[in-house]
């Protein structure tokens, strides 16, 4: 029997559309059963959420103060004790997940199979590798529980048309207090989240300064887009780091990236390689960005972004 | 306190990687090898807390082959103590790099494990909190700031919903984020003076670890290509463009 355990990602009480990537990666396995596993201090809300997923056979929870952060040095130990009875182990390969599924991996004392991008068999899969200028096809032994993190922008959110049981499970393996959680400093915005958001305009260092970045902010408010950036203007201090996109990034899918003042390094392109169409603004019509776009404009983007505004209309 | 730093060696990363036709590899002969820039991150890191005083001593730590050897002398001249070379011929799973680190953890007893948070030729992200959970210490992962007192770390962290700060007893293991430092450049004088530091070299085979791997690599190709698009001359042909697309 093929049994698989999707570990939820939430915040604030609400679920992270990460997990109903990581269920649409699971049912490519065709399983016997999906079963998503909620930690936290109340977790109702999201298992609530968690069991409107399409495909879901069940989803528990446990519940305990302990849970109240994602920390992995707590999680780990508690879904060790849930997982013996599952043949994979699913997370998503958000930062969540990159923390936690390697803890649980190597309590399990099995390797792990990191963002996976397609299934090909219950053991078998794609990854990317050298910032995803190579895909390597990978299997893992029948033998051992399968521990993989799912490269969300590889695959469609399932519907929530769902009505799954919902199950509080007792599990009380000793959880360890050597980690604690102090504060979570969140950019506060009201713009779509760049990680599920259709459309997405990214500003680089060509956009110049943090005043500047207000251009890109104004235009994609404009067309309702969420905000992004290339490492250059993180490490500028343009804009916060979670808006960072690319191999040690954001890994994003959107319907529409628009790149303003980006050049196109490798490891920027490696995060929107999934993109539906890439457009490039960049005044240096030799910029590698142009070699992956589908549509191209070269100009300066202080004068063109207003004149994009006023076409729009 | 003594700090232990993952130094891997890697495909340099402007070096445009190719797949062999044949789909058994990726082209590694005559490329350019640097260290892991995470890995960079993290000696650095070690050093800084050295000169601030609060440890005395960094090794840094390659897993690999014989040939491995320059490559940590390249650590040792950016200012660590000595270098611990575990030598393989075969290559090294992120589980049997853990658990290689956790025998030179028990042995060298250090308050701090620095690592990068991925090598960016696998990509894994793996290594740290592998280690983390076989030595049941806390993980620190995607570091952007670290400060150690009272025998604490205080660790921000770079998450997807912005900046975590948590707080771990040591010994703690912390892989590096991009932002936590900006290594410094090796000067010429220093690779002299590291020609005289120690490296241990210590065969894989004789610590009596288990390097069993779960995971087979059997295929390797070439990510499917973005065709070459179209250019407009303005906002305004740009603009209707998207309209066809319906993306505007
Ligand atoms: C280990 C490692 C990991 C990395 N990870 C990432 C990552 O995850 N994401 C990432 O983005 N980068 C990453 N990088 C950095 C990457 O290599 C590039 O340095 C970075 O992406 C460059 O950012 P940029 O395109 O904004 O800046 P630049 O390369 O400086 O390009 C700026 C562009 O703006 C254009 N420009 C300037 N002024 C104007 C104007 N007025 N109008 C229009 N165009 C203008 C210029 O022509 C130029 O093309 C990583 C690097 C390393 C070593
Ligand atoms: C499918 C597969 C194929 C491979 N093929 C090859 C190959 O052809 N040639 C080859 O040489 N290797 C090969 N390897 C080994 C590989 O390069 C890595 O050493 C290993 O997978 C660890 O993964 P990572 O470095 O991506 O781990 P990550 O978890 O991303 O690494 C994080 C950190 O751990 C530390 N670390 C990890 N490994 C080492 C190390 N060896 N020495 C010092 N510090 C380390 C570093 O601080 C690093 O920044 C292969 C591995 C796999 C899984």
């Amino acid at each position: 029997m093929t049994k698989i355990l999707v570990i939820a990602e939430h915040l604030g009480g609400k679920l992270n559309g990460s997990t109903a990537r990581a269920v649409s990666a699971a049912a490519a396995v065709k399983p016997d059963a999906i079963d998503v596993i909620v930690l936290s201090d109340a977790p109702d809300a999201v298992a609530a959420e968690a069991a409107k997923i399409d495909g879901v056979s069940k989803v528990l929870t446990i519940a305990r103060a302990e849970n109240a952060h994602s920390l992995a040095a707590v999680y780990a130990p508690q879904i060790v004790k849930v997982a013996s009875g599952y043949t994979h182990v699913f997370v998503p390969s958000t930062t969540f997940g990159k923390d936690l599924a390697p803890r649980v991996a190597a309590l399990l004392g099995v390797s792990q199979v990191s963002d996976v991008m397609s299934v090909e068999g219950p053991h078998t899969f794609k990854r990317p590798i050298y910032a995803g200028n190579a895909i390597v096809t990978v299997e893992v032994d029948a033998t051992s529980t399968v521990v993989a993190t799912i490269r969300t922008a590889s695959w469609a959110a399932a519907a929530s048309n769902g009505s799954a049981p919902v199950e509080p499970l007792n599990v009380e393996p000793l959880l360890p207090s050597h980690t604690r959680f102090v504060n979570l400093q969140q950019g506060k915005s009201d713009r779509p989240d760049l990680q599920g958001a259709p459309k997405v305009v990214s500003g680089g260092r060509g956009v110049g300064s943090k005043e500047n970045f207000e251009i890109v902010y104004k235009f994609a408010d404009k067309i309702g887009a969420a905000v992004g950036a290339s490492r250059a203007a993180v490490d500028a201090g343009y804009v916060p780091n979670e808006l960072q996109v690319g191999q040690t990034g954001k890994i994003i899918a959107p319907e529409l990236y628009i790149a303003v003042g980006i050049s196109g390094a490798i490891q920027h392109l490696t995060g929107i390689k999934d993109a539906g169409t890439i457009v490039a603004i960049n005044k240096d019509g030799e910029a590698p960005i142009f070699e992956i776009a589908d549509i191209g404009l070269v100009g300066d983007l202080f004068k063109i972004l207003p004149e994009l505004e006023a076409a729009i209309g | 306190m003594k700090i232990l730093v993952g130094y891997k060696r890697v495909v340099d990363y402007n070096v445009r990687i190719q797949v062999k036709p044949d789909g058994t590899g990726v082209v590694t002969d005559g490329v350019k090898l640097s260290a892991n820039p995470f890995d960079d991150i993290a000696l650095e890191e070690a050093l800084r807390l050295r000169e601030r005083g609060v440890a005395e001593e960094v090794v840094v730590v390659g897993i690999g082959p014989a040939d491995l050897t320059a490559h940590l002398r390249n650590g040792l001249a950016m200012g660590a103590n000595r270098a611990i070379h575990v030598q393989t011929a075969d290559a090294v799973s992120p589980l049997t790099a853990a658990r290689t680190f956790l025998k030179l953890v028990e042995k060298e007893q250090p308050g701090l494990v620095i690592l990068g948070k991925q090598a960016i030729d696998d990509d894994a992200n793996q290594t740290g909190q592998m280690l983390a959970a076989l030595w049941d210490r806390p993980q620190a992962t995607f570091a952007s700031k670290v400060e150690i007192a009272d025998g604490k770390a205080t660790v921000t962290r770079e998450v997807d919903a912005g900046l975590e700060t948590i707080e771990a007893e040591l010994p703690v293991v912390i892989t590096t984020d991009l932002r936590l430092n900006e290594p410094r450049f090796i000067k010429l004088p220093d690779i002299m003076k590291a020609k005289s530091k120690p490296i241990d070299v210590i065969e894989l085979g004789s610590l009596g670890v288990d390097v069993a791997d779960h995971i087979k690599t059997i295929h390797y190709a070439a990510p499917p290509k973005r065709s070459k698009g179209v250019m407009v001359k303005d906002a305004a042909e740009l603009v209707t463009a998207l309209k066809q697309k319906g993306l505007l």
